[in-house]
């Protein structure tokens, strides 16, 4: 008994050595970080303890820039993106020819390296003295003034970030929202018929309370993952963020660390705290709202 | 007769309701597929063709393959590749030895403070990577690890969500498949490799591809590790292509480099279409 | 309100292979009087189902009409039809109260057919205590027993008074105690409501027990119509035969010849049809009687005591299954030491069959 108690410890030494050395030593480490003040990671010294460097990031125009950006990125894209998936799953769902093609195409953008495909994009935006760029053309066709979405005013910027980045997130959306739909059994769809309930209310009273959780599971990953929104941008607007006005927090963190303005993991940790924080409390919120909602 | 009426209105809405379906599902198969058949179009644009068009063409007559040929050239592509590969299969291999013995630990033996040890691990999944990253970066560093392979591959090499899904699969096997290998005497690590890692093959499939998919597209941390040219990664070698490279005015060959690195996850999505969408809808998240 | 089935045909598209339509329902010509409880009764992919999903509207006929009184149906949606269905796993709404799936159905109804809130309250009220539920209302369909999650489909069924009511496989998901209950509780409801119900099984023994008449069906034909007494009392061929009645009917090889139908070497009962080289002989349990010089002589294997009666287990070598199985009072017992048995056959429980189509060959005992 005792040989075997050993030997399970040799089994998991690998995952805990590696888990200790790169997740829970940095866990510390960061909250450590964002109390030392004026930390040099050349000499490794720092002269004091306190909140400074919190208050730095927080008054740093280039933070509130991100978040700005962060937060109207997530605002917009996650109810977008939830709702296109939710329409598009719902057709998938209703058709029996092609379906596999379909699930099959709207798969790709999943799998596919999102820097090559955004800069795709960027070139379809873009407009060079060459060129407008496609969509610039299309805008043009339809009677509107062409505009250049990337290096042009912000709104412009934003729009992109968020086209792309819905694009992006669509794949594991419909994927999800297809199967769930999937899984509500047929019997109620037919008790419903037979009871005459018109699609709408079919919809609203029987399809969406059934697939509630995996909506409100959608909706959560949504909001984690449009905060630390990051290589999209990158993809689209290139690596210096800041001077496109187009940062997020994440990429704020990665600048703070490394970089044309690298070398505060200081700042970069109370950043990402702070971002954490963010995060933390919108899950909870979540959370609570889809326990409220989805009790049976 | 009314009835009839009837009938020819529901068929006639129901035809309706299906073009309604079936257009807009185009449209969306559209706005996915229009990226890749643009960056594949650009790819094999002459140069010179290229930047000649005002308003660009929607196809092409005299394909070139001369961008490529300029991608592979004019910039270390062939490399970036390699070590893209290496730094996959390194990673996925290493990771794979790790979780398959500590989900073995957790399945199969039974140790003091075993539930507290995998309910710890449980609580390291909400760790965001971000918070992290930072020591991380200061770790490999100090180590000196900057620019080398282990540098990029070492933070990677465990996944707690992988030892769950992992351990859960294990927990699946009947006890008693144990109990008769140990009365004919199989070792426990006899027992892992012939038993129970053939029968968990499904899991163990899905957790490679998505680890693989992962290592591929991961662009972040190789960024923060590495500025040595020779060993970049794909993502950070079409990103410095881009910035500072011939991207900034070669659009075509930048295509044909985007291309290069799209295919091989493409390629693999569609061997094993059904595993990968089945193992995503199991474990993964993005977005 | 009666119900007629005209010539009905339901035939699905082969999938698997090339070939012909799989005919779920072939040619279905029967008239549904008011007011009666029918089962539909057959194995599993016989067509039953399918039936039901006709006459409720979710699928159409490839042939054939359906009439609810006088008027035609057959291509109505099933919303139009004034039909209550309750399916087999009773597809309750897991997200609402019991109230809730009960009233759903009455808030669908549009226009001047919209009752007020108060009268939809009575209405969920007045068919819930109908199946004896009003207590729960306000409980999930999760909290409830497989039994009362019945009673709640029933009552939605039920609630916007529908012309007919179906109910696919009522007691499948039942245990065994809590499905002698609810059949006499479906029974009673029907009688209360006197709404013309129509339900599907595959187990006889439920069909039998509460049904006004039954329908048995096979491959999608129709085998025979009738009260449950009478079909299992007159079997039209050899598949009722065999489908009613546990312990299943006895077969054996016969011939007629000469006036007397044998059943191997044993000339077991003088009868008035022509002679034939080859028949079916069938023999309920019961219609054995032991009689010390009884012509029908069978190798004694086991008397298995059942309290009221004895179940005797014999073989014979014309016997087409491996044992015949036959049921006599519990005062008579055979004599285990002698090895054999001898029997006399009640003629109306002795049934011949033609040994190809399996038709039943009328014939009187002389």
């Amino acid at each position: 008994m005792q040989k075997k108690n050993w030997k399970a410890w040799l089994y998991l030494l690998p995952a805990i050595a590696f888990l200790s050395v790169f997740m829970v030593y940095p866990l510390i480490d960061v909250f450590v970080y964002s109390f030392e003040e004026g930390y040099n990671s050349a000499s490794q010294t720092f002269w004091g303890t306190g909140l400074y460097n919190y208050s730095y990031v927080l008054h740093d125009p280039y933070f509130l820039q991100a978040v700005k950006n962060t937060f109207i990125l997530v605002i917009i894209t996650v109810p977008v993106s939830t709702g296109l998936a939710l329409l598009i799953s719902l057709g998938l769902n209703s058709i029996r020819r092609l379906r596999d093609f379909f699930q099959t195409v709207f798969f790709l953008p999943y799998v596919t390296n999102t820097l090559a495909v955004g800069m795709v994009f960027m070139i379809l935006f873009k407009k060079t003295p060459y060129s407008d760029g496609l969509i610039n053309l299309l805008i043009r066709f339809f009677g509107g003034q062409s505009v250049d979405f990337i290096d042009g005013p912000y709104w412009a910027k934003l729009l992109v970030m968020c086209i792309y980045t819905v694009w992006v997130v669509m794949p594991f959306k419909i994927l999800i929202l297809t199967s769930a739909l999937a899984s509500v059994p047929q019997d109620y769809y037919n008790a419903a018929r037979v009871d005459g309930t018109p699609p709408l209310r079919i919809f609203t009273r029987i399809t969406l309370p059934m697939i509630a959780p995996m909506v409100f599971y959608l909706v959560i990953t949504g909001f984690i993952g449009a905060f630390k929104a990051y290589s999209d941008e990158v993809a689209i607007f290139g690596t210096n963020l800041n001077a496109a006005g187009m940062n997020t927090i994440v990429g704020y963190v990665y600048d703070m660390l490394y970089g044309d303005s690298g070398g505060y993991p200081s700042y970069a940790s109370a950043a990402a705290l702070i971002l954490f924080a963010i995060v933390l409390t919108i899950t909870v919120i979540n959370l609570m709202i889809s326990r409220k909602s989805t009790q049976f | 007769m009314d009835y009839e009426k009837d009938s020819l209105r529901l068929k006639r809405r129901g035809i309706v309701r299906k073009a309604i379906t079936y257009t807009l599902l185009g449209l969306w198969a559209l706005i996915v597929l229009f990226p890749f058949y643009w960056m594949l179009l650009t790819s094999v644009k002459s140069y010179s063709a290229y930047n000649a068009e005002y308003v660009p063409s929607f196809f092409t007559l005299s394909p070139t393959l001369q961008n490529y040929v300029d991608a592979f050239t004019t910039v270390n592509l062939a490399r970036y590749f390699a070590n893209t590969v290496i730094f996959t299969l390194a990673t996925t291999a290493i990771m794979m030895v790790v979780i398959i013995f500590a989900a073995y630990a957790f399945a199969r033996l039974d140790f003091p403070g075993r539930d507290l040890v995998f309910g710890l691990f449980l609580s390291l999944m909400m760790i965001p990577a971000e918070l992290v990253v930072i020591t991380n970066f200061v770790t490999i560093t100090n180590w000196g690890m900057r620019n080398t392979f282990w540098g990029l591959i070492l933070p990677s090499v465990t996944s707690v969500f992988y030892i769950y899904l992992l351990k859960e699969n294990f927990e699946q096997i009947p006890e008693e498949l144990y109990k008769a290998a140990k009365v004919d005497g199989t070792s426990d690590l006899k027992y892992l490799f012939k038993v129970m890692l053939p029968i968990s093959q499904p899991t163990v499939v899905t957790i490679v591809i998505l680890k693989v998919i992962e290592c591929w597209n991961s662009y972040v941390w190789p960024r923060l590790i590495t500025d040595d040219e020779t060993r970049f990664l794909v993502s950070n070698g079409i990103q410095e292509i881009r910035e500072n490279g011939f991207g900034r005015e070669n659009i075509p060959a930048m295509m044909a480099a985007v291309v290069v690195i799209s295919v091989p996850l493409i390629v693999l999505f569609l061997i094993f279409r059904k595993k990968i969408m089945a193992g995503v809808s199991r474990g993964g998240t993005k977005g | 309100m009666k119900v007629v089935l005209d010539h009905l045909t339901k035939k699905f598209p082969n999938r698997s292979k090339k070939g012909g339509d799989v005919i779920a329902v072939n040619d279905f010509t029967f008239e549904i009087p008011d007011g009666k409880l029918i089962g539909l009764l057959g194995p599993s992919g016989c067509g039953k189902s399918t039936t039901l999903n006709l006459i409720c509207g979710l699928e159409t006929p490839t042939e054939g009409r359906i009439f609810f009184g006088e008027d035609d149906v057959t291509h109505l949606p099933p919303e139009n039809r004034g039909v209550g269905l309750v399916f087999q796993n009773y597809a309750l709404y897991p997200h609402m109260t019991v109230l809730q799936n009960i009233l759903f159905p009455l808030q669908n109804l549009k226009g001047e057919a919209r009752p007020s809130k108060e009268e939809m309250r009575r209405r969920a009220e007045e068919a819930a205590r109908l199946v004896q539920i009003d207590m729960l209302l306000d409980r999930r369909p999760s909290e409830l027993s497989g039994g009362q999650q019945q009673r709640v489909a029933i009552a939605r069924a039920l609630v916007k008074t529908p012309r007919v009511l179906l109910l696919d496989e009522p007691l499948s998901n039942l245990d065994a105690r809590l499905r002698l209950q609810t059949r006499e509780e479906i029974r009673r409801i029907q009688r209360e409501t006197g709404v013309t119900t129509i339900f599907v099984t595959h187990d006889q023994e439920e069909a039998m027990s509460i049904s006004d008449l039954i329908i048995v069906m096979k491959d999608g034909f129709v085998h025979q119509i009738g009260k449950p007494q009478t079909v299992y009392d007159e079997p039209r061929n050899l598949f009722v035969a065999t489908f009613l009645g546990t312990p299943q009917i006895n077969l054996f090889e016969g011939r007629v010849e000469n006036g007397r139908l044998y059943i191997g070497q044993d000339a077991v009962m003088k009868v008035d049809c022509a002679d034939r080289e080859k028949l079916t002989v069938g023999i309920r349990p019961e219609g054995f009687v032991l009689q010390e010089d009884g012509p029908l002589c069978c190798a004694l294997q086991a008397v298995e005591v059942m309290g009221r009666d004895h179940s005797v287990v014999s073989t014979h070598p014309a016997a087409i299954s491996t044992t015949i199985r036959s049921i006599i009072p519990s005062e008579e017992t055979p004599q285990m030491k002698s090895g054999s048995v001898r029997f006399r056959l009640k003629p109306f429980k002795t049934y011949l069959f033609d040994a190809g189509t399996g038709e039943r060959i009328p014939f009187s005992a002389v």
